[in-house]
Formats: structure tokens, sequence, C-alpha cells
């Protein structure tokens, strides 16, 4: 049977976070988790996948214990094994290290339920916006890599072709690939189902699949978590907002106040920046 | 049903051996282009990376790759690199992950820059992500400022946490120190036609059987959204009422010379497409105008455009929280306003001449 794995991430609803206005920090206690925004696309249309053709969905994140509620979250709507990866030694994990763990994860849970043929990812997580670590995970399992999809147009199991539509700034490419594949999902790409009763009660019971980093058995532990990353944080810094002195334009008719907002964005230098010519 | 495994490429952190990692030298640019047309940003990208080269005594290269896009080595000589590799050939026609990082690995381990720079578009990020983890090396995300200090490393800056903080980045023990740039940050140097430089050839080593995807078509989009690149955004949210609503921003937007944007709320009643959403889960714009209008101004949208040079909110509700951030508000029924504005634009000439 085809085996799809999806990689989710549990991330801060940014909407909640807010800037501590005495250290100029990051407060992130209180925000709610809730599943990446663009990953749940990925696991719907694995769900879709497993509709029309059967399959089994392994879902899978790396995480602090906590993130056990966005695997029940997935099982709810569908999938049918869990993962969550946590560890102390993955902590600190830029997305290098990050794909190294997530890629060791496809690996085991291929050994685990037969080999995957299928990743999908979100194009990005709204709290690192990076977007790397899809192609990360790709390299290393040494799968097609299909990033930015808004469509599976078709999927052959005999053949094991797949149809995807990537888009892009310009324009729509239609790509064929042959499985492994790796599919990293756009927000077009579909609307996430909502949880069924039956999988909302199944993931009520449901137990998570924790591993460690004593569950892989090859394992190199230099490539793990802080020590693993390349990258590092130099600074970090809340930008300076700059004060913005807003002109609220009142005028007597709405032609004036048209009028007035042209006579101000005309005295600067927009205009001459925007190819904007004043007749007259 | 899953083949067998694949053998896999050798990755792994650490570097075999001793490497000297002062054998790397000079900026690397690869420059994305389709139909043998350049994207901006790869100019973007020479432009800031001539001042770093230049900083750090050590040449700056360019690597143009494709299929009949030799024209293009003239043209990155002319926007500011000393030495151009280029990779032309019928592989290349199509950007493919596994022929393009190929040759970009080519170019990595033989001449070994000290700094490779990426636009930071979908193929760019698509590309730097394949190749960062294949030398493997620190990657820098969708960066808004450059420079390197005085150990040669390279500081990238980006926005973190929906671009509520910013973080400068480092890779210290890594080379090349590698970084995606977003696009219309920099500026190109002035085209100098005069400049010229050595071009070294670099034939592609990969066969058409070692790559499992095959491009079938692109289909080119006849509205040309392209909410990152616009100058001019005018935008909706819920107080545009209703689909139709659209059209009349988009009468004012034609009139700018502008595009068409709106809130995530919108997208998701259908309203209009997503390719139009400016916020957290769009897209991330800076133009040098944007109207914002009947938007309340939700932190995720705000994230999504408040670089933007001048911001103009309309708004029927005084206590909006879009009017804290915006230069000029107008306090109104934006079905009033707006086509008031399309009046006043019109008798002025506004419409995008160059």
């Amino acid at each position: 049977m085809l085996h799809i794995a999806v990689c989710i991430k549990q991330v801060p609803d940014s909407r909640e976070m807010r800037i501590d206005p005495k250290t100029n920090t990051l407060i992130r206690q209180g925000a709610p988790a809730i599943v990446n925004y663009f990953d749940l696309r990925g696991l719907e249309a694995a769900l879709q996948l497993k509709d029309e053709f059967g399959a089994r969905v392994t879902v899978l994140t790396m995480g602090p214990p906590s993130a056990d509620k966005a695997i029940k979250e997935c099982i709810a709507m569908g999938a049918d094994e869990g993962i969550l990866v946590s560890d102390r030694g993955f902590a600190g994990a830029d997305t290098l290290a990050t794909s190294y763990v997530v890629g060791q994860t496809i690996d085991k849970a291929g050994e685990v339920w037969g080999p995957v043929d299928l990743v999908f990812c979100g194009k990005q997580t709204i709290d690192g916006d990076t977007g790397q670590v899809g192609p990360g995970v790709a390299c290393r399992l040494d799968y097609e890599q299909l990033t930015y999809v808004e469509k599976v147009e078709s999927f052959d199991p005999n053949t094991r072709e797949i149809v995807v539509h990537r888009h892009l700034e310009d324009g729509v490419e239609r790509v064929q690939a042959k499985l492994p594949a790796l599919i990293t999902a756009l927000a077009e790409m579909n609307k996430p189902r909502r949880a069924s009763l039956p999988g909302v009660l199944r993931a009520a019971r449901y137990q998570p699949i924790v591993w460690t980093t004593n569950d892989f058995t090859d394992l190199d532990r230099s490539k793990i978590g802080l020590r693993g990353s390349p990258t590092v944080v130099g600074r970090s810094w809340v930008p300076e907002q700059k004060p913005v002195n807003t002109k609220i334009l009142t005028g007597d008719t709405v032609n004036q106040v048209a009028e007035d907002l042209f006579t101000a964005l005309f005295a600067t230098e927009l205009p001459g920046k925007l190819g904007w010519v004043q007749e007259g | 049903m899953a083949e067998e495994k694949k053998s896999r490429p050798a990755v792994g952190l650490q570097p075999e051996g001793d490497v000297d990692w002062s054998q790397y030298r000079g900026i690397l640019v690869v420059v994305e282009q389709r139909d043998g047309v350049a994207k901006k940003v790869s100019w973007q990208l020479l432009g800031e990376a001539r001042r770093m080269a230049d900083k750090l005594q050590a040449p700056l290269m360019a690597l143009v790759l494709g299929h009949q896009v030799g024209h293009l080595v003239k043209e990155a000589f002319a926007y500011g690199a000393d030495q151009v590799f280029l990779s032309d050939a019928p592989i290349l026609q199509d950007y493919r992950t596994r022929s393009y990082s190929r040759v970009c690995l080519q170019v990595i381990r033989e001449y070994k820059p000290e700094i490779v720079l990426i636009g930071a578009t979908y193929t760019g990020r698509d590309l730097a992500g394949a190749i960062a983890t294949h030398v493997p090396t620190g990657l820098t995300a969708d960066c808004t400022q450059l420079d390197v200090d005085e150990n040669r490393l390279l500081n990238a800056t980006r926005p973190a946490f929906s671009e509520k903080m910013v973080a400068t980045i480092l890779c210290k023990q890594f080379k090349p120190q590698m970084a995606t740039a977003r696009p219309g940050v920099f500026a190109a140097l002035p085209r100098d036609d005069a400049r010229s430089g050595q071009v070294i050839e670099i034939p592609p080593q990969i066969e058409e059987s070692e790559i499992g995807t095959r491009v079938l078509e692109f289909i080119q989009e006849r509205q040309g959204i392209n909410l990152e690149d616009a100058e001019v955004i005018v935008a909706g949210g819920r107080g545009v009422g209703s689909p139709e609503g659209f059209r009349l921003l988009q009468e004012l937007a034609d009139v700018l010379g502008g595009v068409v944007g709106a809130t995530r709320p919108v997208v998701e009643a259908g309203w209009i497409g997503h390719e139009h959403q400016v916020g957290q889960t769009g897209s991330t714009v800076r133009p040098k105008l944007y109207i914002a209008a009947g938007i309340s101004g939700a932190v995720q949208h705000v994230v999504g455009m408040q670089h933007s040079d001048y911001i103009v909110a309309i708004n029927k509700d005084p206590e909006a929280p879009i009017f804290s951030g915006a230069h000029y508000g107008i306090v109104g029924d934006l079905f009033e306003v707006i086509p008031a504005l399309i009046t006043a634009a019109k008798a002025r000439k506004t419409t995008h001449v160059s």
C-alpha cells in the first residue's frame, strides 16, 4: 500500500504573540499552539490520495512533549499514525539539523510500516518562514523535490507518476515526477477537512508514538540539535517602529479629500519613482 | 509498493578531514532566469555583493545557468561581476532541482566561494535549500540586510516571528556561507556595458536518467499578479463587501499602475484568489504606495505590508487599527472615496509610463 508521510510543526499562533515593552523581547508564553497553517494543507492532500487510492498516512513532528496535541489533531482528521520525535538532544536545531532528523524519522517509519513513497510538508512554517526544511528533507532522502505546489493534478499508482502544479511568481508550472517524491504545499492547495466524529473519538484515545535519540540505531549525534546546526543567531532585536505621523484627511466633500490626498502624494518623491506625470 | 531504497549521496555535516577554509574566497551570486530573461533580484544581489566583495578584497562571481543563456554573461559583467561561470546546455532548459543544484555544487566545490547568494524567489529557495544540504553548510532565508564583518563572516539579517523581530544569523564553522535575499530590497548597480572579465564554462555533470522530474509546461499568468514586485498595491478587506467590490479596487489599481491585494478573510471567503493575499500566510510586500481599503488592520495583515513606503488607509471606522500605521487616513465609505480617487487620479495621469 502507498505510504505517505506528512511533516508537521506545532507553532505558536503569532496573532497572540506580544512584545514585552520593558525588555523589548518576544513573549511566547501564553500564545496558543496550533498546527502550522501550510502543513494542514499537506495533510489534507495526503488524506485525499488515501481516499482515492488507499494509503497509510503517517504524521510526524519534531518538538517538545506538548506537541502530542498537534499529532492528535491530525489523527482526528484521519491520519493513521503519529510520531513525535522528542528529545533534549534534538533541541536548538536549525534547518540543516532538522532536515537530518526528519529524514532519519522518515527512514525509520519506512522500516516499520513500509518504505515511504510520498512526503508532504507545508511550504514553510509561520514561525520560522524559511521554507528550507522541505528541500533539505528531499535531499537527505534523495527524493524528487516538488516545492510550492498548489494542486495535485493526477497520480498513477501503476506507473508511480504524479503530476503537480507549482505556483511560481510569474505563472504555473506543470511538473511530472516519479515517486518517491516530496511535495511542499501552498495555501491554495485545498481546504483542510474538519475532524470526523470517529476521528475525534480515535484521537482522544490515541497515544502518539514517541521516538527519542535512543530509538534511532544509526543516528550521527554530531548532526543533531545545537551541535549539528551550522547557523547561530548573532543578535536579534525588535525593530524600532518608525513613528508614523498619520495625517487624517478631512474635507467637505469626498472629491476634496481625494484632491488633498493626491496633492499630498505629489509633494513626495512618489511621482518621480512611479513615473506619474502631473499635467497642467 | 515502494521501490528499493536508492543509494544515498554522501551527506555529512563534518567535512572529511581537515579543511583549509582560507581557500574559500569571493562571493558567488547565482543568476536566476526564465527563457533567457534574468530576474531583477539577480542583478540587485550583484549590486549588494559588489560592495561586500570590495570590503573583503575578493572577487565577485556570477553563475549563469540554463539553455541559450549566453547573452546573460555580458549582463552579469555589466551589473558588477568580475568573473562569470556559464553553464549552457539543453538539460538545463527548465529549472529542475537536481540539474541546477548539481551545477551549483560543481562550481562551489571547484572554485570555493566563501559566500553564496541566491534570490529568495520560489525557485531560489528551492535551489538554495538543496545546495546547502548537499554541501553541507548553513543557509539563512529571505534576508533583508547583508554585510560582512572583520572576520569575513556574512552577517545575514532577516525578519523573524512574522516580522516582529529582526535577527542577524552567522555561519561560523562552514563555507560557503549561504543566504537567500528578498527581491526588491537591494539596488542593482547602474548598468556598465564597458565592464568585462573572465568567462569559465561549466559543463553540467548530470544525465537525464538521473532526473526524476519533467516540466510539462509553464503557463504564464495572464493577470501577471506579482505582489512582491508591485510598486503600487490597492488592497481590500471585509469592508469591500463582495467579489464585485474588488472591481472598483481594480479600477483604481489600473489608473495608478498597480495591482490588487487582499486580506486573508476575503480570500478565504472566495471573493478573490489567494495570489492576491497580503500578510502572514500570503505575500510580504513593500510597494512604494499601499492603499488599504476596508481593512481593519489585523496584525497578520499588517506584518505583510508595514514596510510600504507610503500607506493610505480608507475605513469607515475611525478607530480601526490600520490608521495607526498609515501615513494618510481617510475616514469614510470606500464606495464613495475610491470613485473620487479614480477621478482625481485620472485628472493627473498617474498611469505608470515607464
